[in-house]
């Protein structure tokens, strides 16, 4: 039988769940403003200019009054990492629920979790399958939470691509841009997941969202420019910078196979992490 | 040019890409109450309204959080609005050829920033809210607006800032792409 967690482990989880989503919804990461910043700084085009202005105002102010960056507060996707000494019980998944629930009352969150056929709305943002919780095992026990709204959500796209195909790669994430336009509210960030299976790579996409963005690579900086080639700019009216950063995860994949996820992320690419100490719940 | 609800013909002066800000009297609007509207009629007077694509977070009656949804979903939907006299759809993304044509010589589309959710609500105050049955993010809401600034998306002309980057964008994707030989997608 496995060993059941302690309550005050349960209470600690809860409490980092809600304290990360509390930050992750009124604050960008550094790495995210700096980008904002640096696409002001390239961007000549004045309308572009003034949604960058407005962006930048706008990050302000929910800093200043403690309120979300954004009506759409998104679905909560969530990351653990959890020591040897943490088993992943069902009661953790219920405290990282407990967490989000919080969250939904003392931020406020918007209530944004519905049954998908139904459309009954839960009214807590948890539900079936909500919030997602993905564990995986680490040296200490962390808590990130990933925000996820659905104009930039639903911009997203995964391909089969065949083994000969790996130069459609950069098509394939440009292509996707100029489907979602301005809808996902550029200027975005994609995470790109290659390889792995049908599922993996969209979770490989998702994961890549978790990286700072200071940094790209030369085929992500390859993609990046692709896709700013558009010139589809900040809200689709044009412009210099559509794309803030592109991030890749690989996985290794099947001989036969090259799966391509596409993971649109808006300019408000919200994520927090919090740290759980041991001497937080013994 | 600062534009005041209710509007008059002189949204018909503005072309696509003009910075503009909007006062007065915005309708939140998104599809649950579109619907609503169609079944039951609009609950405001439409005669130059303006009606803002938004499902805002209102908390003890004050804006916590209200940007501007992805007007797209409203194309099929918007067209017995302009017709009833509404002046101005506010929203983000842009919209597609059906509502274009209806804003022909009678409105605007206004294009807030997406995201800016803060930024909006630092400019407005709840006024009376209708539908509230369909829950805070579908009712609609009366709000008082504080010069918000907007970018002229559709003119009154069929000029569309949007179609024109997106044109732009197809013919710049084909040159960068088109040339290669490989298998097609």
């Amino acid at each position: 039988m496995m060993e059941s967690a302690s309550s005050g482990l349960l209470d600690a989880v809860a409490a980092a769940t809600a304290s990360a989503l509390q930050e992750a919804e009124t604050s960008l990461p550094a790495d995210v403003k700096a980008a904002i910043g640096r696409a002001l700084e390239r961007e000549q085009d004045p309308t572009a200019r003034a949604q960058l202005e407005n962006i930048r105002e706008n990050i302000r102010y929910a800093g200043e009054r403690g309120l979300p960056l954004c009506q759409d507060t998104g679905v909560p996707v969530i990351y653990l990492t959890l020591p040897p000494s943490v088993p992943a019980t069902g009661e953790l998944y219920e405290a990282v629920a407990r967490g989000v629930r919080q969250a939904t009352a003392a931020v406020p969150l918007r209530p944004n979790v519905v049954d998908p056929l139904t459309r009954e709305n839960t009214r807590d943002n948890t539900g079936g399958g909500m919030p997602a919780v993905h564990v995986k095992p680490g040296r200490e026990l962390t808590v990130t939470v990933l925000p996820k709204g659905a104009g930039a959500e639903n911009c997203s796209r995964i391909a089969m691509l065949l083994p000969s195909q790996k130069g459609e790669i950069a098509r394939f994430v440009a292509e996707t841009m100029l489907l979602a336009g301005g809808k996902p509210c550029p200027p975005v960030v994609l995470g790109v997941g290659i390889g792995a299976t049908f599922d993996g790579a969209a979770a490989l996409a998702k994961e890549a969202l978790l990286l700072p963005i200071d940094e790209m690579d030369p085929f992500e900086q390859e993609l990046c420019e692709a896709v700013n080639a558009l010139g589809i700019g900040p809200m689709g009216l044009g412009g210099t910078v559509t794309a803030l950063a592109v991030k890749v995860k690989r996985g290794h994949c099947h001989t036969a196979s090259l799966p391509v996820a596409v993971n649109v992320q808006c300019w408000a690419s919200r994520r927090a992490t919090r740290k759980v100490e041991a001497e937080q719940w013994t | 040019m600062d534009l005041t609800t209710p509007l008059g013909d002189e949204v018909l002066d503005l072309r696509a890409g003009d910075a503009v800000t909007l006062s007065g009297t915005v309708y939140t609007a998104r599809d649950e109450a579109h619907l609503r509207m169609m079944e039951e009629g609009i609950p405001f007077d439409p005669a130059g309204a303006a009606v803002y694509h938004c499902g805002p977070v209102i908390r003890d009656g004050k804006v916590v959080a209200a940007g501007p949804t992805t007007s797209a979903r409203m194309n099929a939907l918007s067209g017995f609005l302009l017709d009833a006299g509404v002046r101005a759809l506010v929203g983000k993304g842009g919209m597609d050829e059906r509502v274009r044509e209806a804003l022909r010589g009678r409105g605007v589309y206004l294009a807030f920033t997406g995201g800016c959710a803060a930024l909006a609500a630092a400019r407005m105050q709840v006024k009376s809210v209708s539908f509230e049955d369909l829950g805070m993010a579908e009712a609609v809401w009366e709000i008082e607006l504080d010069h918000l600034p907007l970018i002229v998306g559709i003119d009154a002309h069929g000029g569309d800032l949007f179609a024109a980057v997106m044109q732009k964008a197809k013919l710049q994707f084909d040159q960068q792409f088109n040339s290669y030989k490989g298998p097609g997608l």
